[in-house]
């Protein structure tokens, strides 16, 4: 980004990404918007320090930030692919499979500069053969990735032997295990990878071309594709990011947990897609914002947290999270509703 | 002659803003009534009130059959016989012809299941009122087309026994044979003595349809009156404010080289089309509803790849397999629907416009904001597009302004060649001119304007040479001078 412009850029440089950039007007109603999620999180984290004083520790708010990394870095690929109209439910099981790859990986000693990339490359592939189902094959993402989950979820199984791949001595695997837990400037290393991740991705979406296709593919695929877009290449990019991401996510998992679980991600793609719509994304695609899904894996992260804090059964956690979900996308809808 | 549905003095207010400023008008029993207006006048506004969508500031009132009514909504004033036929059918493809004209109020038997028998017959009979004894009521609506469809909208209000039937530009979606199946129907509920409101665009079609007209202008009433009393340049007068005398400014220009050869061009809905487009020059193509313009203008820019033929573009001959090909070679395609494939809707003006140039605008992936801005507002004033600003959706647009935002979009690559399909339609008189003037500016810059239309008109007032289609093969080729309506139409139905 090396536009010598006067004072245009500035502003579009600061802008959150999505088609509808500033114009005054425009840019404080979406920033009223996106702070929809935002005031969410707040109001929710004051509730909970009213309840709960060990929440607002910096060992908790840590803590907060390395649990919502996870289901973060996987959010954030489910971001691209939502905005192109799309779902991914295969990312759990990318990450289980990738996760037992690198493992396994590890354990035969090889280098980290070796298996840590092929997971990734592995990953985006596997996300690429669901975009190519999809544009190719003509399948609907629900049911291509649906399969994917599944198969993928069978083939770590048998990779597997359904037993988890677990810590072998070796230079690599004491490496490995260490980047599990390791800190950088006091922030455990996950966080500094999702924020790293959520940078990379909010520049490409809202500054490269390649982001623009991504919202003009979601917001009309005709459109998009009679103004010379390569539709299909653009849904096998998200998807290949999507499964990028997944294994990233895996490739921490299974070193914060110094094994391979086969059950490992079970039901991720729903908290990821819970976080893109808290977010305010749009399922329909073409509209939503990066930085709503980082705010959505937040709230997710937090409540979690918090019913953890106040000794709230794992049972009902589920129903809870269900309430916060249902009541923020209603919020959002009727804001909706009333906008149009 | 009953006045059946009569509007006085009403008048909207929104915000600060008033958009209908003391309407009246009076619809009677066995005749028909078009209101016309540019985009923005208040027809669509004045509709809603009607439909108890929007309610009139104090001192309006509607009556319907002398009584005052005021509707809390659509289903009220469905229910009191007013009955809407919009633009875009709200029927239901995959149910059946009669379930759809009956929907919500099927007739149902002792057990109260549907009565399948008295559905299907009693939608048989609505239909032969309508002369469509050879739809089949338990066809799936979708095997119908378009103008069938319309009929099964127009058979539900029957079947609601509306008084009042308002239509909402019917004709844009339809084929010529289907149009004039239309106006029978029209005609025929005339002789039934509904009073009918018919909202359109289409001049000619007022003067052989319509019995009165009334003339809004900027949410002003202007004029009411027997059509009989009105010539065309009268009615444009009404509308827009001042005299329009030249319609189709065409203007000269000495034709360069070649821009676009095209040899036994081939694809799906066309065949072995031939011929030859030049730098400055107009090339309009005529034909009937379903002729093979956009075909034509579809395997051109790539879109729907020709399966056999060649292209030449600027004497070097060009393989184009896809859209994106189409814009490298510096093809620009305004597709004739703006709504399902033209625009992005909810999307800003500048990020539509931005997509007929992304690699314009984004050397090395990275996009310029700086370019995409200045590029967006330089079209953003030459087309002098009326809107709150750059960022605001296309769907808050008027008809016209979004089609300058669609020619905007492909001119931002710096085209070529430029194929316009069907460039006004749906557009008002006064967006008509700008657009007709801005064909002329492309033709005077030596791109090649290819231009599809149905509008016969608008096709001999700005073409330089007029080729004819039908069913798909080029049947005709008249210069500018030579053509004439009757000739083309002669070569048209070849």
């Amino acid at each position: 980004m090396v536009t010598s412009s006067p004072n245009a850029t500035t502003a579009a440089g600061t802008a959150s990404p999505g088609p509808t950039q500033p114009g005054r007007l425009a840019g404080l109603g979406r920033v009223l918007a996106a702070n929809k999620s935002l005031f969410g999180l707040l109001i929710l984290m004051v509730f909970v320090s009213l309840y709960s004083p060990n929440f607002l520790t910096v060992d908790n708010l840590l803590n907060i930030l390395r649990q919502t990394s996870i289901n973060a870095i996987i959010a954030f690929g489910m971001t691209f692919v939502i905005l192109t109209a799309g779902i991914d439910l295969s990312v759990g099981s990318v990450l289980a499979f990738t996760g037992a790859v690198c493992a396994s990986l590890v354990a035969a000693n090889v280098s980290l500069w070796v298996a840590i990339p092929a997971t990734l490359v592995l990953g985006a592939m596997l996300g690429a053969t669901s975009g190519l189902i999809i544009s190719v094959g003509g399948v609907q993402p629900f049911i291509a990735t649906l399969v994917g989950m599944t198969a993928l979820r069978g083939a770590t199984l048998v990779f597997t032997e359904g037993r988890p791949i677990g810590t072998i001595d070796g230079a690599s695997a004491d490496a490995f295990w260490a980047l599990g837990g390791a800190y950088l400037f006091g922030v455990p290393l996950p966080v500094l990878i999702m924020i790293a991740v959520f940078l990379l991705c909010w520049f490409v979406l809202s500054h490269m071309r390649f982001g623009r296709q991504v919202y003009a593919l979601g917001g009309n695929e005709q459109v998009a594709r009679l103004a010379g877009i390569a539709v299909g290449r653009v849904k096998v990019a998200v998807y290949a990011v999507s499964g990028l991401l997944a294994a990233l996510a895996g490739v921490i998992i299974t070193a914060r947990l110094e094994s391979a679980q086969p059950t490992a991600g079970t039901s991720y793609e729903l908290d990821a897609i819970a976080a893109v719509v808290l977010g305010g994304t749009s399922l329909m695609g073409g509209r939503g914002t990066l930085f709503g899904t980082l705010v959505g894996a937040l709230i997710i992260g937090v409540l979690n947290n918090a019913l953890n804090l106040m000794d709230v059964s794992s049972y009902y956690q589920m129903i809870a999270k269900g309430a916060v979900i249902l009541l923020a996308v209603l919020v959002d809808s009727r804001g909706k509703a009333r906008g149009s | 002659m009953a006045a059946i549905l009569e509007l006085s003095n009403i008048s909207k207010t929104f915000g600060t803003i008033k958009v209908l400023d003391r309407v009246s008008l009076t619809a009677q029993a066995g005749r028909v009534l078009a209101l016309v207006g540019e985009n923005g006048a208040g027809k669509s506004t004045l509709m809603k009130i009607v439909m108890g969508i929007y309610h009139p500031d104090p001192g309006g009132e509607v009556r319907l059959e002398g009584k005052p009514v005021s509707f809390a909504g659509p289903r009220q004033a469905m229910d009191a016989g007013i009955a809407i036929i919009h633009q875009e059918l709200n029927l239901l493809p995959d149910l059946s012809v009669a379930e759809n004209i009956f929907l919500g109020r099927e007739p149902l038997n002792a057990i109260r299941a549907i009565d399948w028998a008295a559905l299907n017959a009693k939608s048989r009979e609505l239909l032969s009122r309508l002369k469509q004894d050879h739809v089949d009521p338990r066809w799936p609506l979708r095997r119908l087309g378009v103008g069938a469809q319309q009929m099964v909208e127009i058979t539900r209000a029957l079947s609601l026994d509306a008084k009042v039937i308002i239509m909402d530009e019917p004709t844009d979606a339809l084929t010529d044979v289907e149009t004039a199946i239309l106006f029978e129907a029209i005609d025929h509920l005339r002789a039934e003595g509904k009073a009918i409101l018919y909202i359109s665009h289409r001049l000619n079609e007022i003067f052989t349809l319509c019995d009165d007209v009334v003339v809004l202008r900027d949410g002003g009433f202007v004029h009411q009156g027997p059509v009989a009393e009105l010539d065309e340049p009268a009615l444009i007068r009404h509308m827009v404010g001042r005299d329009i005398t030249e319609q189709y400014p065409w203007v000269a220009t000495e034709p360069g080289a070649a821009r676009l050869v095209v040899k036994g061009l081939r694809a799906p809905g066309i065949e072995d089309i031939s011929f030859e487009a030049h730098a400055g020059e107009v090339v309009g193509f005529a034909g009937l509803m379903g002729a093979g313009r956009t075909e034509l203008a579809r395997a051109i820019y790539g879109a729907n790849p020709a399966t056999a033929g060649k292209l030449l573009v600027d004497g070097v001959e060009v393989s184009i397999r896809s859209p994106g090909d189409g814009v490298h070679l510096g093809i620009a395609y305004v597709t004739e629907d703006r709504k399902s494939d033209g625009l992005i809707q909810p999307h800003a003006i500048r990020a539509n416009m931005a997509l007929g140039a992304l690699e314009h605008f984004s050397p090395g992936l990275i996009m310029r904001s700086t370019l995409e801005r200045a590029g967006v507002s330089r079209f953003m004033e030459r087309f002098a597009i009326k809107c709150a600003g750059p960022e605001a959706p296309v769907s808050s647009l008027s008809g016209g302004n979004q089609q300058k935002v669609s020619l905007a979009k492909c001119l931002l690559a710096d085209p070529r060649i430029v194929i316009l399909d069907e460039p006004t339609r749906g557009v008002d008189v006064g967006a008509r001119r700008e657009i007709y003037g801005l064909i002329n500016e492309l033709k005077k810059q030596g791109l090649c304007v290819l231009l599809m239309s149905s509008d016969m008109a608008e096709l001999l007032g700005l073409s330089d040479r007029i080729l004819v289609l039908s069913r798909g093969r080029l049947t005709g080729a008249f210069a500018r001078g030579e053509a004439t309506q009757e000739r083309i139409m002669e070569r048209a139905v070849a």
